[in-house]
Formats: structure tokens, C-alpha cells, sequence
């Protein structure tokens, strides 16, 4: 079927769109003429920003009030669609709200979902999302089939943001409806991590720790020689499960993808679960004692040796500088 | 305090995955062992229960094969009882389905105070199941915790953001997916293995929950191509001699980066 309407879940972090919500935009001008974003909370101070990338409108919940995104905003969603403006296709963000906000009103819609894709096309009559399974080394081509509206979800940095030019979006307003016990949940508190330096998915350079590093207090080098490189330290899912460093500094399937120019990878071995989150990487060098480890596999430099002895020596010689 | 745990069954990661030549869809049909992301849940369910000082933790799983060794360790670790929904016509359901039929599957255990699930699988990782559980169930939800307790009959929560985390209270009855790390699983002891062989494990079909098995057929999609993505390249490998971060060095000098 032709894509007549598309919808994008937008999200508003210190008063701006996420990069996330703009790349979808972007996306999803490309597919649509008829954008329209959908935001839990107030949009008045993003709307110019919104149209910019490409929404002629947006839905804004107003604020939430402690309610979770997931079951407020596909409330919201769930009474326009019932109210007659219904979209062909949504598109969500692969991150925690997103993803939230996609599995309820999947119920409520009695709709399937796609998630972690990371392209959508129109082709002809078909409406095709890809999506990379076992690591990314294959890609599968899925088409939708029935009537809309279309739920996919898609991994951060599948598109580039770039700015239309396009007028500030409309702003109307989208109610909330009575939650009962689903809205059972508030938010008492928010807590921000303070971290110095560039952000993890955001920095053009990113040095990772992984269990090789052997103990927590070795984890002091990476953050060194991230800062000396003016990059953001990230990590292994294996040191974060272990406690070493915050989940915050995940990179992975389940942590954050990551895309910079240099990706430093210390003492990993390079399961799947972690290279999905960097192997978008354009340089990747990579130390680590064992030579047959699969990071070798995907590094334009790779070190078979003992990060113990050669990051001290990297940092040594980076700080002579 | 009563618990109910959703768990999968998946093939051993450590074995290279594949697809299923006539539907596309992931195969499991080799051994499957628990999803070690599980593992976590149920540890944090036997936890909570231990702490409210009564109740039990019930595991419900789907498998297309009958297939029970993953909910075995389960039971081991010291949950009370399970049940296996097991059927072939729910082969290649989607994530959709999947959420009926546990939600089903935990309406057929009498519901519980509180419902777990891992925040995605380790095989198919849609990480969409259990939210969509809880729309079908009713309940509110807390998704990514990564801490957990219950006090004065309410959870508390902290929950995973992109900035940090949330701190959030929840109504019970509801549902939450745990993070993995939120508690270290216990290995089953030798006593809870033999234990684990004699608990009950009722095995039902998709049409005994009532449930209408759409398989992949009545997934709204379609798998239509696979191929082979484009290859990352190996580049220069070099056994460390004590003076490769010279290497490194370089490296970084001719990105323009240093």
C-alpha cells in the first residue's frame, strides 16, 4: 500500500528533539509528504525544530505528570487513531521509551511489531523494513502485509539528521485517556548521571574496556586514555553486569550504538552482543591477549597483546605530546 | 507473595545461529537451555518472595518442542512450578502472540503480585514481550529496572534512562523487566537439581489458554529477502614486541585525530 501518513514518536531531552527523533524525521520525510510527530509532554518549545526536520504537525500530550511514557502516549496515540486520523505507518526510536510506547499500542491496535530495524522503504505496493539478525552479518528484508498502521522501531544512527528547512509543525493537542490500573506507575524522581566529556553516542572517539581489563580499579586506564583523547569511555556488557562501570556506559545490543571515527576496544574479545554496538566504527583498533578473539576479525589495527602493559605505554606517550 | 516468572528456552549462544529455510524464521529446534538473561528474574522473584516472608515463584514458558531443560534450572534455583506452552502451530510467532499466550499462561496460574520478564531475549531480542504482557494483562509496568523491593505492598523501582535512571512506584499487581546484573543468580545446588526433576511442569496448547495461534502466518509480515551483509575487513594484526602502542600512536597521527 502507498504511504499516505506517517508517524514519528518524538522525544525532548533539556528542551530539543533527540538526535534520534530528528533522524526518524528526516526518514520519514522522505517516505511521506504528511509527517506528523507525536510527543509526550509539552511542544511548544520544539515545534520549530520539529517542522525544521520535517513534521507539518505535532501531538503533544502536555505534561505527563509522573506517567510513564509507554502507557500515556500510546493512550494517546491509540485516541487519535480512534478519532480518525490514522497513520500508514509509525516509527519509534529503539530506546527504552520507544520501545514502550511501541509494545502497548501494538496491544491496542492488535498490531505486530519490527523492531531494531534499521531502514524502511516503499516499493510499489510493499512496505519493506530491514533488519540486521545474528550480529548484523545478515540482513532480512521484511513486508508488511494487511492494513496499517505499520509499528517499527529502529536503531539509533540508522539515518542522518538533516534539517529541511520546513516550517514550524503545527501544534495540537493530544488527551490522555483514563489509564486505570495500567497507569499505576509514577515517576518519584529523576536522576541524571553526570558525566564529563563528550556523550557515549556522540563522541568521535570512543575507548571501551571489556573483561580483560581483569579487575574494576583497571578501568581507570580506559577512562584516561579516553579523556586524553577527548573521548567517552564505554565499556563491555560483561564489566557492566559484573558492576565495574554503569549501564550507562554499555555499548551493544542492549547498551548504546555507537559511530565514531575511532573505536577503541581494550580487553574485549568482541562478542556479538557488543560488536553489533560499534562495528559502525570507521577505525577500530583493538587489544587483547587472545589472538584468535573475533574483535581481530572486524579491527584495522589490532594489538595481540596485554592491555595491561600496553595501554600504560599508550598513555605515557599520548600525554608526552 | 506470589511471583510468576516468564522465561525462554533458546539455543546454546555459543552456537552459531540460523534460520529456518521455508519460513525464515529463527530455528530452535536443537537443545535449548535458559535464556541466561532469565536467570536474573528469577533470582530477583525468589528474592522478593523470600523477603514478604511467604508465597512462591511459578516459571511460564513457550517452546515449540515440549522442550522443559531450560525451565528445569529454573526450577532448581528454587522455583515452585511451571507452565510449558507448547504447541507447533505457535512456531514462528511473533512477538505479539507470544504476549497473549503468557499472558494467558499467567491468568491460568491465578495471576501473582508481581510478573518478571528479562528485558529482551538473548536469541530473538524484539524486547517488546513483556510490555506488551502487561497491556494485555491490565497491569502497569516498570520496564529496564535495575533496582527492586517492595514496600508496604508498593514496588519501588529504579529504572533504566538514556540520562541515568528514574526512581518509580508502582501499584501492585504489575509487571517489570530486570535488567541483567540486577541481582547474581544463585547456581542450583545439587539438592535443588534433584528437587527440580519431581516439581510440576504443566504442559498446555495455544487452544487450552484459549489462545488463537496465529504463527508466522498471522503475523502481518513476511520475510521476503535475506542476505548476507556487507563484511567488515581485517586489518593489520601485530603481535605486541613492547613498543606497539607505537603502532597506536601512528595510527591515530594519520587519522588526524592526535
Amino acid at each position: 500500500m502507498a504511504i499516505n501518513s506517517v508517524w514519528v514518536f518524538a522525544q525532548v531531552t533539556n528542551g530539543a528533539a533527540t538526535t534520534g527523533t530528528l533522524e526518524l524525521l528526516t526518514k520519514a520525510r522522505s517516505l511521506s509528504s504528511n509527517v506528523t510527530a507525536v510527543l509526550g509532554g509539552d511542544a511548544s518549545g520544539v515545534a520549530a525544530q520539529l517542522g525544521e526536520y520535517g513534521a507539518t504537525k505535532v501531538y503533544a500530550t502536555g505534561d505527563l505528570a509522573g506517567k510513564l511514557p509507554g502507557v500515556a502516549v500510546s493512550g494517546a496515540m491509540k485516541a487519535i487513531i480512534d478519532g480518525g486520523d490514522k497513520p500508514d505507518l509509525i516509527l519509534f526510536p529503539q530506546n527504552y521509551e520507544g520501545r514502550d510506547v511501541l509494545s502497548r499500542l501494538s496491544v491496542k491496535l492488535n498490531k505486530s511489531v519490527l523492531t531494531n530495524s534499521i531502514d524502511v522503504a516503499v516499493d510499489g505496493d510493499a512496505v519493506n523494513a530491514t533488519t540486521p539478525i545474528f550480529g548484523g552479518n545478515t540482513l532480512v528484508t521484511t513486508t508488511f502485509t494487511g492494513e496499517g498502521p505499520y509499528l517499527v522501531a529502529f536503531r539509533p544512527k540508522s539515518f542522518a539528521a538533516e534539517a529541511s528547512g520546513g516550517a514550524p509543525a503545527a501544534i495540537a493537542a493530544a488527551s490522555v485517556p483514563d489509564l486505570g490500573a495500567t497507569g499505576g506507575a509514577k515517576v518519584t524522581a529523576v536522576h541524571v548521571e553526570e558525566s564529563t566529556g563528550p556523550k557515549l553516542d556522540e563522541a568521535n572517539i570512543v575507548v571501551s574496556g571489556g573483561r580483560g581489563l581483569g579487575e574494576a580499579d583497571k578501568y581507570e586506564m580506559v577512562e584516561e586514555l579516553a579523556k586524553l583523547l577527548k573521548g567517552a569511555p564505554g565499556a563491555s556488557r560483561a564489566i557492566v553486569d559484573a558492576g565495574w562501570v554503569p549501564y550507562s556506559y554499555q555499548v551493544g545490543q542492549t547498551g548504546k550504538v555507537v559511530k565514531p571515527s575511532v573505536y577503541i576496544a581494550a580487553g574485549i574479545s568482541g562478542a556479538t552482543q557488543h560488536m553489533v554496538g560499534m562495528k559502525g566504527a570507521k577505525n577500530i583498533i583493538a587489544i587483547n591477549k587472545d589472538k584468535e578473539a573475533p574483535i581481530f576479525g572486524i579491527a584495522d589495527l589490532g594489538i595481540v597483546g596485554d592491555v595491561h602493559k600496553v595501554l600504560p605505554k599508550l598513555i605515557e606517550a599520548l600525554k608526552g605530546r | 507473595m506470589n511471583v510468576i516468572v516468564c522465561v525462554k528456552q533458546i539455543p546454546d549462544p555459543a552456537l552459531p545461529g540460523a534460520l529456518d529455510g521455508a519460513t525464515n524464521t529463527l530455528k530452535r529446534d536443537g537443545k535449548l537451555i535458559l535464556d541466561d538473561s532469565d536467570a536474573y528474574g528469577v533470582e530477583m522473584a525468589l528474592q522478593l518472595v523470600d523477603a514478604a516472608g511467604g508465597g512462591e515463584v511459578s516459571i511460564i514458558s513457550m517452546a515449540p518442542n515440549g522442550e522443559t531443560a531450560g525451565m528445569r534450572t529454573a526450577l532448581a534455583m528454587g522455583a515452585a512450578k511451571g507452565i510449558l506452552v507448547s504447541d507447533p502451530a505457535l512456531q514462528g510467532s511473533d512477538a505479539l502472540t507470544t504476549a497473549k499466550v503468557l499472558a494467558a499462561a499467567a491468568q491460568r496460574l491465578g495471576g501473582a503480585d508481581l510478573i518478571i520478564a528479562a528485558t529482551e531475549s538473548s536469541d530473538g531480542y524484539t524486547g517488546t514481550v513483556p510490555e506488551q504482557m502487561a497491556e494485555v494483562l491490565g497491569l502497569p509496568s516498570v520496564t529496564f529496572a535495575k533496582k527492586v523491593k517492595i514496600d508496604g505492598g508498593v514496588l519501588k523501582a529504579d529504572r533504566q534512562t538514556e540520562e541515568g535512571y528514574d526512581e518509580v512506584e508502582c501499584a501492585l499487581p504489575a509487571l517489570i523487566s530486570v535488567t541483567a546484573g540486577v541481582v547474581e543468580p544463585r547456581y542450583p545446588s545439587f539438592k535443588g537439581i534433584m528437587a527440580a526433576k519431581s516439581k510440576p511442569v504443566e504442559e498446555v496448547t495455544a487452544s487450552d489458554l484459549g489462545v488463537t495461534p496465529a504463527g508466522w502466518a498471522g503475523a502481518g509480515q513476511k520475510v521476503t529477502l535475506v542476505a548476507q551483509a556487507e563484511a567488515r575487513q581485517a586489518g593489520e594484526i601485530v603481535e605486541d614486541d613492547g613498543e606497539s602502542f607505537g603502532k597506536i600512536v601512528a595510527f591515530l597521527e594519520n587519522l588526524k585525530v592526535i
